[in-house]
């Protein structure tokens, strides 16, 4: 969903010029405001803090979901590093992750860029969201009807002009590129709008100004959008990164991780290890070391990005 | 950032648009533009019409002209198998698995979840946005930073932990099982709406306090109608996202019961036929299933399309 910023707002709501009486109104709001969070709190505490304990509890156990935990220590971490499909696990969501991401950030940095100099349709935005609206399953299926080896439009097509027909869904190299490509197909309209709404935060008069002394469009971008927009396009990049990671759904309803290994990506490989094998702890550990793969990315990504922030004071 | 500069901005403004005199700059660079604008909205749509065409042919003629661009052997068989108004046998002539899919029980599966998911995230992140901007307590911006926080969780950490939970809860393969987990918070949705009740202006709500009127009423009769434009944007967001999850709902449900239209999308394309896929089916199947969504967005799509931005950045 849309990003998250903490702006420190906090309005000042404490009129100094406050009638006694609504003085010792405001003083009750503790009772009030912890029936007012009480849901949200049970929410948080039962679905996000306590899953987290337990998940990194559950890792140090062997557990397959009848009987009770088992603590082993280290053994599920022992195992995963000696785990030849855990580490090409890990190979392939990287090449995923590095072919969905680069790919989908410059087409969307393009549609950005001309809808920002072309035009302000609501239908042009419209049309290029529309993929963003259906779910994965969706994007998936039809991906593979159109990219079947036999019957799919896409190889007919490669096949009038000479090539193919290709694997896209079964043969080993192919495979993490076309689900990188489904998915951008179906994020980059959503990235394009996000990175859209960043340009509008440039003043236009820049663009007239470099006009004036005669810069070219590319110079512009150059010069103006890339380094202005940067900001926002680490935050967009942050955050598509992170979900990028989690990818799932198409490789489940395309390859099932296959030919062999060659469409493993961690998420998968963690599924088919809690509900294939009932490998409960073993699976939590291969969760935990997606969490820390997550933690560094974000880590490295928010170091890099602090260094150069705001261009636009 | 140095890694993305080099892009290929195939922007392609050549340098025709060095300034001329003629301002009103219909140059060939403005001209490719919108070649690449209009190729872009062309494969971003082409798979809609793929589809379409798919579901309005019958498999064997698909089989035959794979690429004609208009439906082959023209029929709406493939709707009937997927509404199940068509005979198992009738179905596996025509290319069908045969087996029967509840589509109306999944679609009000889809139905019942999304709307719990949405009605119970926005009644509760918007008491909590309430107590969060509106009432003054005494650990109000930590409480709040915490739950900010929540927002750093990766989705796919909390699944295992969760599904463990909503078993020994005994809610597994139900459709509350399915909801639960996203009814009660989104640190998001939260956040969002705080954002929105601080702009509100105080003097309207100290003026009803002075009137008499308590902090509950406050919220239902004057915070809440003053953001039915938010929350509608928020709840259409959430119901979108919600009808389309896949992977929770994959884990909570076993049968028919629980079972929604992206995990029952994904069992009809598993039990293929001997044939061969059932490819006309598949995609009525998919169409179907998006179309409630797409017919979402272009009543709401103003709204959708200018809510994604930077909400909170600027």
């Amino acid at each position: 969903m849309a990003s998250h910023v903490v702006s420190p707002a906090g309005r000042p709501t404490d009129t100094q010029t406050r009638t006694p009486s609504a003085n010792r109104r405001r003083r009750d709001d503790t009772r009030l405001a912890l029936i007012f969070i009480a849901p949200a709190a049970v929410g948080f505490l039962v679905f996000l803090i306590w899953p987290l304990i337990r998940g990194i509890y559950l890792s140090f156990t062997s557990f397959n979901l009848l009987t009770p935990a088992q603590f082993n220590g280290l053994d599920n971490y022992r195992r995963m590093l000696l785990d030849p499909v855990f580490w090409n696990a890990l190979k392939v969501t990287v090449e995923y992750v590095i072919i969905n991401i680069g790919v989908q950030t410059i087409v969307a940095l393009v549609i950005a860029v001309l809808m920002q100099r072309l035009t302000r349709s609501m239908v042009v935005r419209g049309i290029i969201l529309t993929p963003y609206l259906v779910s994965n399953v969706v994007a998936a299926l039809v991906g593979l009807w159109i990219l079947d080896t036999s019957l799919g439009i896409g190889n007919q097509l490669l096949k009038l002009i000479g090539i193919g027909p290709i694997g896209f869904f079964s043969d080993g190299p192919w495979v993490i590129p076309t689900i990188a490509l489904v998915n951008v197909w179906r994020y980059v309209g959503y990235t394009s709008l996000l990175i859209f709404a960043g340009l509008q935060t440039i003043p236009g008069e820049l663009y007239e100004a470099a006009k004036v002394d005669g810069s070219s469009e590319v110079q512009m971008f150059f010069r103006i959008t890339m380094p202005l927009l940067r900001p926002i396009l680490a935050l967009v990049l942050i955050i598509s990164i992170i979900g990028s990671f989690q990818v799932f759904d198409t490789v489940s309803v395309t390859t099932a991780g296959g030919p062999v290994n060659a469409s493993r990506v961690l998420q998968f490989y963690i599924y088919d290890m809690a509900f294939g094998r009932f490998q409960f702890g073993y699976a939590s550990a291969l969760a935990v070391a997606l969490l820390i793969v997550l933690v560094i990315v974000s880590f490295i990504q928010y170091r890099l990005t602090r260094a150069g922030q705001t261009d636009l004071a | 950032m140095t890694t993305l500069a080099p892009a290929e901005v195939p922007t392609s403004n050549p340098p025709a648009v060095t300034p001329a005199p003629g301002h009103k700059r219909t140059s060939i660079g403005r001209v490719i533009a919108w070649i690449v604008m209009a190729l872009i909205m062309v494969v971003t749509l082409a798979p809609f019409y793929w589809i379409i065409r798919t579901a309005l042919s019958s498999n064997s003629d698909l089989l035959a002209h794979p690429s004609t661009p208009y439906p082959v052997g023209f029929s709406v068989d493939s709707f009937k198998r997927v509404f199940g108004w068509q005979t198992g046998d009738a179905a596996i002539a025509a290319g069908g698995s045969g087996q029967s899919i509840n589509f109306w029980l999944y679609l009000r599966n889809s139905i019942v979840v999304a709307c719990l998911v949405t009605a119970g995230q926005l009644l509760f992140s918007a008491m909590a946005a309430y107590a969060f901007s509106r009432l003054k307590w005494r650990l109000r911006g930590p409480v709040f930073a915490i739950f900010l926080a929540g927002l750093m969780v990766p989705a796919i950490f909390t699944f295992l932990p969760n599904f463990v939970l909503i078993k020994e809860l005994h809610l597994i393969d139900t459709l509350l099982g399915i909801a639960l987990p996203g009814m009660l918070i989104s640190p998001f949705a939260i956040f969002f709406l705080r954002q929105f009740f601080m702009t509100i202006s105080t003097e309207v709500e100290e003026a009803a306090l002075i009137d008499g009127a308590s902090k509950v009423g406050i919220f239902f009769r004057l915070i809440l109608p003053m953001s039915v434009a938010p929350l509608t944007t928020l709840g259409v967001l959430t119901y979108i996202t919600s009808w389309n999850d896949y992977f929770w709902p994959l884990m909570v449900s076993y049968t028919d019961s629980s079972r929604v239209l992206t995990v029952a999308l994904a069992v009809f394309k598993s039990q293929t036929p001997q044939t061969g896929p059932d490819w006309a089916g598949l995609m009525a199947a998919t169409l179907v299933a998006a179309l409630p969504m797409l017919v979402l967005f272009l009543v709401f799509a103003r709204r959708i399309v200018n809510s994604i931005g930077f909400s909170g950045l600027k």
